[in-house]
């Protein structure tokens, strides 16, 4: 068992800690003693470090690889290429298995990993890689729809035999999704106003603190046991175990700490890379990325532009939405066709238009890999239908909030793909609630001292005491699907145990949720206690000796493990029941004839009678279940009119920007980010708080700092480094108050709505929208530069 | 080459150390220390915050040489640091002449198993200001010098001195709470 391998943590509670009370995370005193064990922190008697060399060009043949002078280096133990793969199987994915382990042949983009080494020292292993001596022949960048589809546009993928190829237009489009719904030539014709727009959204970088890492430990049956960073445990397992030539019981996956997620750890990283020198050297081997590698590591947030007409009528109703959005997947497919099954079916906002058009597509090109972010898809098309939606209100003289408020979608509304809404969708009272919140006083730099120069736009480097600067407000909301959608089987697995530990009664939890610290292992906490009524639950460490749990991703693990491990609590406690009726049913009618609960620690009636200690129900007696569950089934949109139920639930938040604005330089302080958000049922307060702020920054970096600039000449990265890239620091963040809404949803376990994704979509429009009201400018990319502003 | 310094109150001594090893990489690898964290290793991020004879720096950017002979104190010595704020004494028992071998992992300062938080350990687990935590140690240790030097911050004080700590989960909300919430314990004396 190597360091840093996880344990079961064991919680007590002194009060009920059940659902609805904000509770403490159970690894939290780990966390901030340092003793909580991250990927990178792994340690291993004897352990090698594995470091993986990475193209620097972005499209190029392979024209020869010698490993000989990397092998020569003392300390080197494996250099390994494609030619070392030991199976057939060379290539993984999530959707799509075009990513191959080391290229072959060719590299399809700037950092793609063409060989690996394992050496008794990081540095070692790095200098050693940088021996490796590859020549590569320069292919022509696909880098844009126009390069991707000429006539004469070089393949990024050659000889497609995936699902999508047979009913794509071009093979450098991975999918293709129409969303057809009404007769918009014929609403085009009754609208007042008509306005069009073309918009830019940069990419993005998940930019999570913990670098991808892990640590792969040969077993002596041949197989290999895996601690790493990821995000579904199952998936990796999938994808890494036809590579290695093992039989998925042989490769033992178990969660070690994971500093972040956001999308960036669904593809594999260095999952296989570690397997396979674990397995050719025999020892344990370590990878860490570093920043500069963990830009190149992980796929990002599709760039996209975006096209869009919308068409109103004097009193303010929307007659009709055109869109057409390009998304660019990069060298990869990673989770592309399910962004742009997103992107269309969410295309129009939560608006209620009976008249719509949507394409979107993803395109291959020869830009990084871009897949799964908070938000998937839906962030880039509310930045633009939000953008629209003000241009529409501009055009109507009308005010923003009270011409969404006009068109806002309710529950019963029907979506563009036809599906009922058939939950709250309180998009008007979200709008309202978060208008209605206290604006941050004018001039709020000013101090009895003086301007306050950490308050103004350029802070510190002093550029302004209140000269220039202009103070505008945006608004904008949102619509997220929560959960895997288009029929995908989404389900979760969930094992609870229940026996007296040292004479009390304990529940344990076993998933293989993937805790990136979103708190569900908080929450599944505060379930066990609910349903068993119990003060102490154990958490067991995620791995795969216990069912899948899918993907911490889509807002959905509190929805769908949460509700395995509700139902598992459910089973648990029939049984407990039983065992108690068995025991001493013959003691007081009311084991047979009353509604029965678990609650502190006894069985009680629904009328509060206690008929017996839990201790003595289960005496020295385990009660234990496994099971999968399911929410509400899916369906596919249809490829030419994405009609069909395609999601399982929406979530929805609205967001108001205050900023100001020194427009000399160019320069945006947000003074404030107001969020109103539905969230069915808090499961824990503060968590869902965590949730709606960090996703409301991760809004705000794109809406004014954030991007991965690729040269459109070479199709490499610019700025792989924090230094380069700027996420939000403290400074930059500025108050976010939050208004909670608990509409339950009939459909979801406690009526629960998935939190985690809805406030990074509508906090970059909004922080747009106020950029414009101050500035006056179209703005129709973000994230916004100085450039864009100066001198406005 | 040899490094002898002072971690968490300890003599330390690490052997073999290459050159170019930084303060954080003989902190995590070879004295068993993995509280620091290795997010960027360029500085950026603040993660691998420590203190360096008092004063918070980016240990990924200090040669592991530059600490021969000065003293460290890392996340896993805040709680016995606060303790000695607190009462004056040293909390970990042992003289400092006796201090066992760089490489012993059971140490009293080290383990972070003492059971007793510094104040903003306990204010950052109150306030909900942990999430995947990456960034926690280093906001813990920028956090408390803050505080040492400043009891009663502003939150333009506290904006400033935290902002270079990079977080990426909370949206810092939840960070300015706890240092307001360590800040009022402690001029309350709680």
């Amino acid at each position: 068992m190597p360091n840093g391998a996880p344990t079961k943590i064991t919680q007590a509670s002194g009060t009920k800690g059940g659902i609805g009370e904000s509770m403490l995370r159970p690894d939290g005193t780990l966390k901030v003693t340092g003793e909580f064990a991250y990927g990178s922190d792994m340690w291993h008697e004897d352990m090698l470090w594995g470091q993986i060399l990475r193209s620097p060009v972005a499209h190029a043949e392979i024209v020869s690889i010698d490993t000989g002078e990397a092998l020569a280096v003392p300390g080197v133990y494996a250099v390994m290429t494609y030619d070392d793969l030991p199976t057939e199987v060379k290539n993984y994915g999530l959707e799509i298995q075009d990513t191959p382990v080391l290229a072959h042949g060719k590299v399809r983009h700037h950092g793609e990993p063409v060989a690996m080494v394992a050496a008794d020292h990081p540095e070692t292993a790095r200098r050693a890689a940088a021996k490796i001596k590859v020549e590569y022949r320069d292919l022509p960048v696909i880098t844009d729809e126009a390069s991707a589809l000429a006539p004469d546009a070089i393949l990024v993928h050659e000889n497609r035999t995936d699902d999508h190829a047979a009913h794509v237009p071009h093979p450098n489009i991975v999918h293709r999704q129409p969303i057809v719904r009404g007769d918009v030539a014929e609403a085009r014709r009754r609208a007042d106003v008509i306005v069009e727009g073309e918009y830019v959204f940069g990419m993005q970088d998940q930019a999570f603190l913990g670098p991808e890492s892990g640590l792969a430990v040969p077993a002596e049956d041949g197989g290999v046991d895996l601690y790493v960073a990821t995000q579904w445990l199952h998936a990796d397992l999938r994808q890494i175990a036809p590579v290695l030539g093992l039989p998925e019981d042989k490769v033992r996956l178990t969660l070690a700490g994971v500093g972040g997620a956001f999308g960036g750890r669904e593809d594999l990283s260095m999952q296989i890379h570690a397997c396979l020198l674990a397995l050719r050297t025999g020892k344990p081997v370590k990878i860490v990325y570093n920043r500069f590698e963990s830009f190149f590591g992980h796929v990002h947030r599709h760039p996209a532009k975006l096209y869009y007409e919308h068409g109103a009528t004097k009193d303010g109703k929307l007659t009709h939405v055109k869109g057409r959005i390009v998304l660019d997947g990069g060298a990869y497919a990673s989770s592309s066709p399910a962004v742009v099954g997103n992107a269309a079916s969410l295309g129009v906002g939560p608006y209620d238009v009976d008249d719509v058009e949507i394409e979107a597509i993803g395109l291959y090109t020869n830009n990084p890999p871009c897949g799964a972010m908070r938000g998937f898809g839906a962030v880039q098309a509310c930045f633009a239908y939000e953008a629209q939606m003000d241009k529409v209100a501009g055009e109507l003289g009308m005010d923003p909030v009270e011409f969404r408020r006009r068109n806002a979608m309710s529950q019963g509304s029907v979506m563009p793909t036809g599906q009922i809404v058939d939950s709250p969708a309180p998009v008007a009272e979200l709008l309202r609630r978060v208008k209605a919140l206290p604006m941050p006083p004018e001039r709020q730099w000013e101090s009895s001292e003086g301007a306050d120069v950490r308050q103004l736009p350029g802070g510190l480097s002093n550029t302004t005491h209140g000269e220039g600067v202009v103070r505008g407000v945006g608004y904008a909301v949102g619509i997220k699907n929560v959960g895997f959608s288009e029929g995908f089987d989404d389900y979760s697995t969930a094992k609870v145990r229940m026996e007296v530990v040292a004479g009390e009664p304990v529940a344990s939890v076993h998933t293989a949720m993937a805790e990136v610290g979103q708190g569900g292992v908080t929450v599944h906490a505060q379930i066990a206690r609910t349903e068993l009524g119990v003060a102490q639950v154990t958490i067991h460490p995620a791995d795969t000796q216990v069912g899948s749990a899918g993907s911490t991703s889509a807002s959905r693990q509190t929805y769908v493990t949460g509700g395995a491990v509700k139902n598992a609590c459910e089973l648990v406690r029939e049984k407990v029941l039983e065992m108690g009726r068995r025991r001493f049913g013959s003691y007081h009618p009311a084991w047979a004839t009353a509604e029965l609960l678990l609650e502190g620690g006894k069985v009680v009636t629904d009328g509060g009678e206690v008929l017996a200690d839990l201790v003595d129900v289960l005496g020295d007696e385990a009660v234990e279940v496994e099971q999968e569950w399911r929410h509400r089934p899916t369906e596919p949109f249809d490829l030419r009119t994405g009609q069909g139920n395609g999601h399982v639930q929406y979530s929805f938040a609205a967001h108001r920007a205050v900023v100001e604005v020194d427009t000399e330089l160019g320069l945006v302080k947000v003074v404030e980010l107001a969020c109103a958000q539905d969230v069915g049922k808090a499961l824990n307060p503060l968590s869902v708080l965590g949730q709606i702020q960090g996703g409301t920054t991760q809004g705000l970096g794109i809406a004014v700092m954030e991007e991965i600039v690729v040269d459109p000449r070479t199709a490499k990265v610019k700025n792989p480094s924090f230094t380069d890239y700027l996420i939000p620091t403290i400074l930059d963040t500025p108050t976010i108050p939050v208004d909670v809404l608990e509409l339950a949803d009939e459909h979801a376990p406690y009526g629960l709505r998935g939190v985690g994704e809805a406030p990074t979509l509508s906090s970059t429009p909004a922080v747009l929208a106020a950029i414009r009201d101050a500035t006056g400018l179209e703005l129709n990319r973000t994230p916004v530069r100085p450039e864009h502003l100066a001198g406005a | 080459m040899r490094v002898n310094f002072t971690v968490n109150g300890r003599p330390q001594q690490a052997d073999d150390v290459w050159e170019g090893e930084s303060l954080l990489y003989v902190l995590r690898e070879r004295l068993g220390l993995p509280g620091s964290k290795n997010a960027c290793e360029q500085g950026e991020c603040g993660s691998c915050t420590v203190r360096l004879d008092g004063v918070p720096v980016c240990s990924c950017l200090v040669a592991a040489g530059q600490a021969e002979g000065r003293e460290v104190v890392t996340v896993e010595g805040l709680a016995d640091l606060a303790r000695q704020r607190s009462d004056g004494l040293s909390a970990c028992g042992t003289p400092p002449g006796e201090a066992g071998h760089a490489q012993t992992r059971d140490t009293c300062s080290q383990s972070g198993e003492s059971g007793e938080l510094a104040p903003i350990q306990r204010a950052f687990i109150d306030a909900g200001a942990v999430q995947c935590g990456f960034c926690t140690p280093g906001l813990l240790v920028a956090a408390d010098d803050m505080l040492e030097r400043n009891p009663n911050p502003t939150d333009a004080d506290i904006r400033e001195a935290l902002s270079g700590n990079l977080c990426r989960c909370t949206g810092y909300e939840k960070i300015m709470d706890a240092v307001r919430l360590a800040a009022a314990r402690q001029s309350e004396g709680v």
